[in-house]
């Protein structure tokens, strides 16, 4: 019996970890919440027509060589809805997103691109207000808006306005960060609380009657990134933000590169109490809830203590906590301790609670 | 966080765990069904099965909702979601579970209005809101979410809310939990009751298990401590030689059950004679259906369904894994043909179905546990 059980576990293993096939007749919502579906998608057909090795990576942003310089290169859509949400809005995202893609490849954000597609009849003052908030942002990320575009279509056809974001950064650092280097002991750094973005924006939405404080985490993540960086050196494996599908989407697409297990700690993974609750009312686990304004660190042990207290010096990592280690099983999966003594799988999002969350 | 956190204490869970195993007897191999998916899910989300003994196996039973609907009733309500002017709402899992040709997922992508609600209220709300367009509800859930159909629906009448209609898919307990202990291939020690259900029932309904069959029922709460204590209390009563029907879940659960509720649910509904089950088969007077007065509100009635029966798929044993008689990983196609973002079965369907709760969470669960105690 038991070893039946262990021949049907190993060919779900074996089924895992094939490379995805994109085979579905239509295009669902759930192939742009971030999860399984949306990595079918990127890898099932995106990356078989455009095949090169910078794109391999699948990373949020790519490393190009040019003239000898590696420059890092993101592009990032946001179709957030509301516009406004408590803690921001789209432009403030539109920034922080592309930013913080470019920061996790270890590159210094420098200039970014801006296309813009508006809704006929779109209040000036909300598009006003909304370029306000990027000129802001940018200031505040130490970033420059350089060139962009504009578009214009029909009533009810972009929700207010659309914003797609490009930006360039210099890969400063000599060391390279990639998922494929983590290894078994390494440690697991999250850089604050996870799961307030989403959260804010579905009870933003007002749908569920759901009224408590709590306000999207959306910031730039460079301050965080670079103090890693200068910490940990080549001890630093990988960052990576957990936005859409959150944390542990990122564990699982780390968990499959290198081909480890990621053990995650339930408990050591800060979740401010409201966030907790309304997940639990909305039947949600955190753990696959967006941030806006989050890192997750895969650090070698030696280093993990001085990338933590690192983390801990710059304003919005005082929270920053070690939530788990590296082993070698399960290969390419996430493996939960919970609180409650016990231990799970935590597979990727399937399916798509949260729509629209940037 | 406050009131939860107490009943997912980890110490008083190894103490609980240190107790059901001294009751167990060493010889004995213990079948304990939980009823209800909501169980199952706690039990793989908490990892639970990690402080039981292994003699004491815990049987993933028929109690979710999402996973007992036919294919055949999918089918009908995605052909009233393709009608032009209809808004078709449901619960959030049901949206995944597929028909006969695809799921109310696909037929949104297709272009039909489908909404997922967290009430059928918000689903009136949606009626008020466009007066317009016609709004229905697709029902679904045990008597734990019948009451909620029954007010909206006399809410509806009260306002005159001519554009909204439910199309009822609700199940009751007792008939399916009958079917069960007849299959002459179950074999069980006890059942754990499902907790919600019984907040509307209570737990007279349970006796006939202790009576005519001989075994112990606990009604249990949700949460992890809870289901630990219920399976120590079905312990206790299997060693002392007991079978009689227990409420672990006193917070909440009367007796007697929510008798107001129950009224409601009788002047809204009538029991249907009979109702297919997804993998039990027909089962008689196990469903509810909207009563003459409230005729002009049934979904079913107002449109043209196809009521076209689906069988289920071969390959597919959800009728077995249902039933207890085999576990999730036994199934042929588990894991391969069907897998959570694929669901052929209704199992791997909602995250509370036995095959899905499996799948996401009890794979290594076990042995990592051990390896790890």
């Amino acid at each position: 019996m038991a070893d039946l059980e262990e021949e049907v576990l190993a060919r779900i293993e074996r089924q895992r970890k094939l490379r995805p096939r994109f085979r579905d007749d239509r295009i669902t919502m759930a192939h742009g919440a971030g999860g399984k579906a949306t990595h079918t998608l990127v890898a099932g057909l995106f990356e078989q027509a455009f095949r090169n090795d910078a794109l391999a990576e699948l990373a949020d942003a790519a490393i190009v060589e040019l003239g000898g310089l590696r420059i890092a290169l993101s592009t990032d859509a946001f179709v957030v809805k509301p516009l406004r949400f408590p803690g921001g809005s789209i432009g403030e995202l539109a920034v922080n997103g592309t930013v913080n893609d470019l920061s996790m490849a270890g590159a210094r954000p420098a200039a970014l691109a801006a296309a813009f597609v508006i809704e006929e009849g779109l209040d000036s003052a909300v598009l006003r207000a909304e370029v306000d908030a990027m000129a802001r942002a940018a200031q505040g990320a130490g970033v420059s808006i350089v060139t962009g575009d504009t578009k214009v279509v029909e009533r009810t056809k972009a929700d207010g306005m659309y914003i797609t974001t490009t930006g360039i950064g210099l890969g400063e650092s000599r060391y390279e960060f990639s998922g494929a280097s983590v290894r078994p002991g390494d440690r697991i750094l999250c850089s604050g609380y996870v799961g307030d973005h989403g959260t804010a924006i579905m009870l933003a939405r007002g749908e569920l009657d759901l009224d408590a404080d709590i306000t999207s985490d959306t910031a730039p993540l460079w301050p965080l990134a670079s103090a890693l960086i200068e910490s940990a050196g080549e001890e630093l494996r990988v960052m990576r933000d957990p936005t859409r599908g959150g944390v542990a989407t990122v564990l699982n697409e780390l968990a499959a590169d290198a081909d480890v297990g990621m053990v995650l700690e339930e408990d050591a993974v800060p979740v401010h109490p409201a966030v907790q609750g309304a997940c639990e009312i909305l039947g949600i686990d955190p753990m696959y809830v967006a941030n806006e304004g989050k890192l997750l660190a895969v650090v070698a042990p030696a280093a993990a203590g001085a990338a933590l207290s690192a983390l801990r010096s710059v304003p919005g990592g005082e929270d920053a906590a070690l939530v788990g280690e590296v082993a070698e099983q399960p290969a390419g999966m996430v493996l939960v301790k919970t609180a409650f003594g016990g231990t799970r799988i935590m597979d990727m999002l399937i399916g798509d609670p949260l729509p629209r969350i940037c | 966080m406050k009131f939860v956190d107490e009943y997912r204490d980890a110490d008083l869970a190894r103490t609980l765990g240190t107790q059901i195993a001294s009751l167990a007897d060493a010889q004995r191999h213990y079948k304990i069904m939980e009823v209800c998916g909501g169980h199952t899910h706690t039990i793989y989300k908490h990892g639970i099965e990690a402080h039981l003994p292994d003699n004491v196996e815990l049987v993933h039973g028929p109690g979710c909702p999402v996973c007992v609907i036919p294919m055949g009733r999918v089918d009908d309500g995605i052909a009233i979601a393709k009608r032009p002017g209809v808004i078709f709402t449901c619960f959030g899992d049901m949206m995944r579970v597929p028909g006969g040709d695809g799921s109310l997922l696909d037929a949104k992508a297709e272009g039909a209005d489908v909404r997922f609600v967290y009430s059928p209220l918000d689903a009136l709300k949606i009626a008020r809101e466009n007066p317009d367009r016609e709004v229905v509800f697709y029902a679904i859930g045990f008597e734990t979410t019948a009451p909620s159909t029954a007010l909206t629906l006399m809410r509806a009448k009260a306002e005159d809310i001519r554009n909204f209609s439910v199309m009822c898919n609700h199940v009751t307990i007792v008939p399916p939990l009958k079917a069960l202990l007849e299959s002459p291939d179950l074999r069980l020690d006890a059942f754990i009751g499902p907790g919600h259900v019984s907040t509307v029932v209570g737990c007279r309904p349970y006796e006939f298990i202790p009576a005519d069959y001989g075994q112990p029922v606990v009604v249990a709460g949700f949460e992890p401590l809870d289901l630990l204590q219920s399976i120590y209390m079905i312990m206790r009563q299997l060693d002392e030689g007991r079978s009689e029907v227990e409420n672990q879940y006193g917070r909440v659960v009367f007796y007697d059950g929510n008798t107001r509720a129950l009224e409601i649910l009788s002047e809204v509904f009538t029991l249907r004679p009979h109702f297919e089950w997804r993998g039990l088969g027909f089962i008689s007077q196990s469903a509810l259906g909207l009563s003459d007065d409230f005729a002009e509100w049934d979904a079913e009635l107002r449109y043209d369904v196809p009521g076209v029966r689906v069988a289920d798929p071969k390959a597919c044993q959800c009728g077995e894994v249902l039933k207890g008689v085999i576990k999730p990983w036994e199934c042929k196609v588990f894991g391969t043909a069907c897998t959570p973002e694929t669901p052929i079965g209704t199992c791997m369907v909602s995250s509370e179905g036995a095959c899905a709760a499996y799948y996401n969470f009890g794979r290594f669960a076990k042995s990592t546990a051990r390896a790890g105690a």
